[in-house]
């Protein structure tokens, strides 16, 4: 009986350095991100003050802390492709919207992603395009970062699509990119070759143009 | 999806952006969004609070009141808000739903006032979030069961029987609600007292009497008076049998009696004896005869009918069944494992009692439930030490599901005692808003003897007491009502009355005058007997009773009687006398036809008369028979 005693009082004994622990992570989790003052990020995107004050109420309700992280991030991509997979797309999505590399996507970030996707030029679109598929950020890309790529948005289509996927589907579309970006033949695409070829296509050009009115 | 996603939508379609480059085909055309995209402030006012929140917030709810266009039947134009008369404090909860997505139930709140409003709001109690639901959920369903048991308990009890009741019914009724009618209880307490008598009989002639003359040995009395014992016997199971038969009889469903636990109960209790008596005295097979009158002693759990005590005790008990079953399989698993153990420990020993496991049984379960009686002990030191090893376990054991059955038992008196409570509360109730109607209808006849319905004109110098808008217009819906009737409303008093004077006025026979022909025999007076939906045969108003017993303030009284004439009044008169005697009336009822001395039409339409009331026939100058309703 004593040793039973005993042995619950460890018990107890040795889980309160934990709990400390999680007091600790609550306390970090609950800092607050503010943004920049609403002159500010109106002078730096082209989005006006009402469009900007519609858009932080809607990220602010979502992100009470002001900051996204990636699971989050991944959580919400994730609701409007329930056929799928979209973690790994949204992995690189992410990527490509946090433009400060620390792993959360603050508000400025995320204004400035939708003005240029939204009100950019051409060429910041195609920059920004440009931005996600080099994963790595060398100024290149080769043919393993586009294959990830193409994979990670096939991966969004699910299993059961039609005609039905094939293995080698993917690597297919990767070949005929490169075909058409890859003016020199040297396997990787610099961002030059990529906004010209894209300039030179019109279907891309005309596709562009759709995108300007979704706020 | 979430609401709260939708907002993320305007930025999933920016990010696809990121394919165009891949895509292989054109991109189909975006949907064009026509809905001005302005977003305004909306005004809500909830019982003068006042709310602002955006017009897409709740709009992000389609399928609820503020979400849809219901909302605009309650936009006050001057004020250029929508106002909603409810609790302002539940609001908040509302709101906060479609500002978060998330709907949270206030503790502090009623369940059903909580339900209501979300029913009002068009907003299903579903999605109640996580954090809430548990609650939620434990409080609605502790509700609707005490909704279930009030409604069971006032229904149970004192609601008259219905109308067309047979004899089996009524006598079910009696079995099952003693108070209900003196014979039941009478009934009631002579089983209880046959029981008792029953038992202690049993008890009795066990115990030895001195012997007979000439003899040494003591006798139980048993055998000493055994014809004195034996008559006891057979008068007391003579009782229970009849009341079993009769219980058999007036059950509704017989199958279902017949499984019921208490009817088992009685049959078990009285075989002994027909079995006793149609055995032989034979040797052998009185021994099993002997054996059968323990049975006898079930005698004593009939008095679980009336005992509710001993009632709660049994469903505590089988409501604790899963408890109680555990512990059990707990116990017999620790008795194996310590009797085992036991056994092998004093093996050795020589003369040891523990000759085998099922012997170390005893030993165990002595120990475990800390007994003790010492006739086998452990002499071995291994023995000893797993003899203490076993009391101490024993204790925790057994302590540890007895708490739960404790709770169970609490949790069950406490629901009978509020289900009395209630009952007696009831009662008061009743009496208390009865008196409040009385007060009403009185105050209506009040207003008629100031003789209020002569006052034309409004402004005249009448001077009635103080009435609120709310009385005037009730005192005329309820004038409405007698001059559609063409009866009048009169009080108690005033009825029993007339009661008097008509059975009198019956007897000296006066055949010219109508008021002699009421033939109201003393039976048509007050006698609550039984109240009946009455429909007046001609009367457009169907005076049915209410629900409600205590609502009952017209009683009308059909019959089949239509005097058509004058000259008929006299022959009808034994028919009507016999109507009288028919009981289902209600005390309320009695005509007074003020004495018209005109001669009836033939034609008179068939009106309902009411025993002892001849309608009065009409005539030119017609006046009004009254038919005096009390009010109960």
């Amino acid at each position: 009986m004593g040793a039973v005693v005993g042995t619950l009082t460890l018990q107890t004994r040795s889980r309160r350095p934990s709990r400390d622990k999680l007091d600790d992570d609550l306390e970090l989790s609950i800092v607050c991100h503010r943004p920049e003052g609403l002159e500010q990020l109106e002078a730096q995107t082209n989005f006006n003050k009402k469009e900007l004050q519609v858009l932080y109420r809607g990220f602010k309700n979502e992100c009470p802390s002001g900051v996204v992280n990636e699971e989050t991030f991944k959580q919400i991509y994730s609701q409007f492709f329930p056929h799928g997979d979209a973690s790994t797309y949204a992995h690189y999505l992410f990527n490509a919207f946090d433009s400060s590399h620390n792993g959360s996507i603050k508000f400025e970030d995320f204004v400035t992603a939708l003005s240029i996707l939204l009100r950019g030029t051409t060429t910041e679109k195609l920059e920004w395009t440009f931005n996600l598929y080099d994963i790595n950020r060398d100024g290149y890309i080769n043919k393993e970062e586009m294959m990830d790529i193409v994979k990670a948005i096939y991966d969004m289509m699910g299993r059961f699509t039609y005609p039905a996927l094939k293995t080698d589907t993917p690597k297919q579309h990767v070949d005929a990119f490169f075909q058409k970006m890859d003016k020199n033949r040297d396997g990787v695409v610099t961002l030059d070759e990529f906004i010209v070829s894209c300039t030179e296509d019109e279907n891309i050009m005309r596709s562009l143009q759709l995108f300007e009115n979704v706020i | 999806m979430a609401a709260g996603v939708a907002t993320w939508l305007p930025f999933a379609r920016a990010a696809a952006v990121g394919w165009l480059p891949l895509a292989k085909k054109t991109m189909p055309k975006p949907p064009i969004d026509k809905k001005n995209r302005n977003d305004e402030i909306l005004f809500v006012n909830v019982s003068g609070l006042r709310f602002q929140t955006w017009k897409n917030t709740l709009d992000r709810y389609p399928d609820t009141l503020l979400g849809s266009s219901e909302k605009e039947f309650f936009y006050n134009e001057d004020t250029q808000e929508y106002f909603f008369d409810r609790d302002p404090e539940m609001f908040r909860h509302i709101l906060n739903f479609y500002r978060t997505g998330r709907l949270h139930y206030p503790r502090q709140e009623c369940i059903q006032a909580f339900d209501e409003e979300l029913a009002f709001y068009g907003i299903v109690p579903d999605i109640i979030g996580d954090c809430c639901m548990e609650e939620y959920r434990d409080r609605k369903k502790e509700n609707q069961e005490r909704l279930a048991v009030d409604t069971e308990a006032e229904m149970a009890t004192d609601t008259p029987l219905p109308p067309h009741s047979t004899h089996r019914e009524r006598l079910w009724r009696a079995f099952e609600n003693p108070h209900t009618s003196t014979m039941a209880l009478v009934f009631y307490y002579v089983t209880g007292f046959f029981i008792a008598v029953s038992v202690i009989a049993n008890v009795v002639e066990t115990v030895p009497c001195r012997p007979l003359k000439g003899s040494k040995k003591d006798l139980p009395c048993g055998e000493k008076y055994s014809l004195a014992f034996f008559c006891m016997d057979t008068a007391c199971v003579l009782i229970f049998t009849f009341e079993y038969l009769m219980r058999l009889f007036a059950a509704p469903s017989r199958c279902k009696f017949m499984r019921s636990v208490m009817s088992v109960i009685d049959v078990v209790a009285i075989m002994p004896y027909y079995i006793g008596l149609v055995m032989p005295e034979n040797e052998d097979v009185s021994g099993a005869f002997v054996t059968l009158r323990v049975f006898r002693v079930f005698r004593i759990f009939k008095f679980s009918r009336h005992s509710q005590g001993l009632r709660i005790l049994g469903y505590t008990l089988k409501s604790c069944a899963s408890e109680l079953g555990f512990l059990l399989f707990s116990l017999t698993m620790a008795i194996i494992i310590f009797a085992t153990v036991m056994f092998y420990a004093e093996k050795g020993t020589k003369g040891t009692n523990f000759t085998s496991i099922p012997a170390s049984f005893w030993y165990t379960i002595v120990t475990m439930t800390t007994l003790g009686y010492g006739d086998m002990v452990p002499n071995t030191i291994a023995g000893k030490i797993f003899g203490s090893i076993c009391s101490l376990s024993g204790v925790l054991v057994i302590a540890l599901p007895v708490p739960v059955i404790v709770s169970n038992f609490s949790r069950i008196y406490h629901q009978n005692q509020r289900a009395d409570k209630m009952r007696a509360q009831q009662k008061v109730r009743l009496a208390r808003i009865r008196l409040a109607k009385k007060g009403t209808t009185n105050a209506f006849l009040q207003y008629k003897e100031e003789g209020g319905f002569h006052d034309r004109d409004h402004d005249g110098a009448l001077c009635l007491k103080n009435r609120s808008s709310f009385e005037h217009q009730h005192h005329h819906l309820l004038h409405c009502l007698e001059k559609t009737t063409n009866h009048e409303f009169t009080d108690e008093l005033t009825f029993s009355e007339m009661c008097m004077t008509e059975s009198v006025g019956y007897r000296t026979s006066r055949s010219t005058s109508i008021s002699s022909q009421q033939g109201v025999s003393t039976s048509c007076c007050p006698r609550r007997a039984k109240r009946r939906a009455i429909r007046l045969a001609n009367s457009t108003v169907s005076v049915s009773r209410g629900s409600v017993q205590e609502l009952d303030t017209l009683h009308v009284h059909k019959t089949t009687i239509r005097p058509q004439s004058r000259s008929s009044l006299n022959a009808r008169t034994e028919d009507l006398k016999l109507n009288c005697d028919d009981r289902d009336f209600t005390a309320a009822i009695i005509s007074i036809p003020t004495p018209p001395a005109n001669t009836p039409d033939e034609s008179l339409p068939p009106s309902p008369a009411i025993p002892g009331i001849l309608r009065n026939s009409r005539s030119s100058s017609f006046t009004h028979e009254t038919v005096k309703i009390s009010s109960l």
